[in-house]
């Protein structure tokens, strides 16, 4: 088994260092379109810098952003999936290795010592959630980057359900505002609601993470998230907040049930350069990326 | 394409207003929160000069050892972080162009008015973008805040577009376009009734 495991290792620190390197097929889409579409001058330079960084990162193999992030891991395992046991160990490893040979910026603090890993490993990184998927012989990877300037937007409150939309609406609007810009829009917005905060976290994350142009599966929340797409994106705050046509890549809501009387609400950013992808591995490890084409 | 040489003299900044784009070749240093703690808060000061030269606020990818450093990634971090400290870092070290990502507050704009000061905004996350002006990476001070935190030097060549988010004549133009953000969404979201459907 240690070989598969080397192997699993190998090709995930890989993809680790390639996802810093390479936006999403999805993404570098998207804002090439923005980029069409505005007419703003400022705000063009601004998607002109975005265009001509993914080139050059391809080019030159080198960090999209050199905020390469705190790197998280969202696993849907297979519970017969024969290296599951190796999974923690492995994705710790696969992250160091990648951190010398992307190189990755190393963004691991400890609290309260601000000590600085070094490795991007340590107490909690990488981030690793787990969701089972019974009688399933295949693991599903997603690895997300976060940059700091991305997380430091994202909030999260308990509300009366009686709140309702609006009260969402207006939450996730003052957030963009307040501190949007600095989270180098435009933006993937992630919203949760569900019983209590930390529920609905978990959710905003989940919702940042779906593929750019797809809505909710439910008819009422894919309606909710158009008009409040529609609702930033009149906001405008443009590339980088220097204004312009639009604020957003998407706006996406995940939901759960929420409790009679208490609702979480959360909202979670990324940013242009969302660095998102995602790995399908069979049971004999062959591996097919649903993200990028050219990995 | 107007290009600001480093060392720039107190004319040249203030004639900069807010919304101009501007390119930078010269030396600059690379300071964020660790650096301008230390400045302000612990009272040290670099082995080289600033005055009359700039700081950006980035922590940079660098590889390589003493003598053979490599910027490989070099984009902005939020310059808010540091407005704190900004003024009293300007007062102390004579610096005169801040870079960074977003705007300033209107503690560092005062001291932009006060001493001959601008801000310019870089795109934030173009990272390869800038480290592509990077000619030499050719020192650093104060290596022991760690990669990200420590006072890179760079001779850049031609880095921007920048564009000047805080005058030395009053000029904000974060600030202005944060009212703007502010009453459009005043606006939208009063379209909304109280159930959330658009009127």
């Amino acid at each position: 088994m240690e070989s598969d495991k080397q192997k699993f290792i190998s090709v995930v620190s890989r993809f680790v260092d390639y996802n810093a390197k390479r936006l999403p097929d999805d993404v570098v889409l998207c804002l090439g379109k923005m980029a069409d579409e505005e007419r703003d001058e400022r705000a063009k330079l601004m998607y002109g810098c975005m265009l001509r960084d993914i080139e050059l990162a391809a080019e030159t193999s080198r960090p999209v952003c050199q905020d390469t992030g705190l790197v998280q891991f969202f696993v849907e395992a297979g519970t017969e999936f024969p290296l599951l046991r190796e999974l923690p160990e492995a994705l710790k490893e696969a992250v160091e290795r990648a951190s010398v040979s992307a190189p990755l910026r190393p963004n691991a603090v400890e609290y309260p010592s601000e000590n600085n890993t070094g490795t991007n490993t340590g107490r909690g990184v990488p981030y690793i959630e787990y969701d089972i998927v019974p009688d399933s012989r295949k693991l599903k990877l997603t690895v997300y980057m976060q940059g700091g300037g991305a997380a430091l937007p994202g909030r999260a409150a308990v509300f009366p359900p009686s709140k309702g939309f609006r009260g969402i609406a207006e939450f996730v609007a003052d957030a963009m505002v307040e501190k949007g810009i600095n989270a180098c829009p435009p933006l993937v917005v992630g919203v949760g609601v569900a019983g209590c905060m930390p529920t609905a976290a978990k959710l905003a994350k989940h919702a940042c993470l779906r593929k750019l142009g797809r809505y909710s599966e439910l008819t009422e929340i894919a309606e909710e998230e158009r008009k409040l797409k529609a609702l930033l994106d009149e906001i405008a705050i443009g590339p980088q907040g220097v204004g312009g046509r639009a604020s957003t890549m998407a706006v996406n809501i995940e939901t759960a049930c929420h409790h009679p009387s208490s609702m979480g609400v959360a909202v979670q950013f990324s940013c242009w350069a969302m660095r998102r992808g995602v790995l399908e591995f069979d049971e004999d490890l062959t591996v097919k990326c649903l993200t990028h084409g050219g990995f | 394409m107007k290009i600001l040489n480093l060392p720039i003299a107190e004319e040249e900044v203030r004639a900069l207003a807010a919304g101009d784009v501007v390119y930078i070749t010269g030396e600059l240093v690379t300071g964020r929160d660790r650096v301008h703690e230390r400045v302000v808060k612990e009272k040290k000061m670099p082995g080289i000069s600033l005055k009359n030269g700039a700081v950006f606020h980035a922590g940079p990818i660098v590889t390589g050892d003493k003598g053979n450093y490599k910027t490989v990634a070099v984009g902005p971090t939020t310059s808010m972080r540091m407005e704190a400290f900004e003024a009293d870092f300007i007062a102390a070290t004579g610096v005169r162009i801040i870079i960074g990502k977003g705007g300033m507050g209107q503690k560092t704009a005062a001291a932009c008015q006060k001493y001959g000061a601008v801000h310019l905004m870089f795109a934030g996350g173009a990272a390869v973008l800038a480290a592509d002006k990077v000619v030499d990476t050719y020192g650093v001070e104060w290596e022991d805040l760690g990669m990200p935190e420590a006072m890179w030097l760079l001779r850049m060549k031609e880095f921007g577009p920048l564009v000047v988010s805080v005058d030395a004549k009053g000029g904000n133009l974060f600030e202005e376009n944060k009212k703007i953000f502010n009453e459009r969404k005043q606006i939208a979201l009063e379209k909304l009734s109280d159930t959330g459907e658009i009127k």
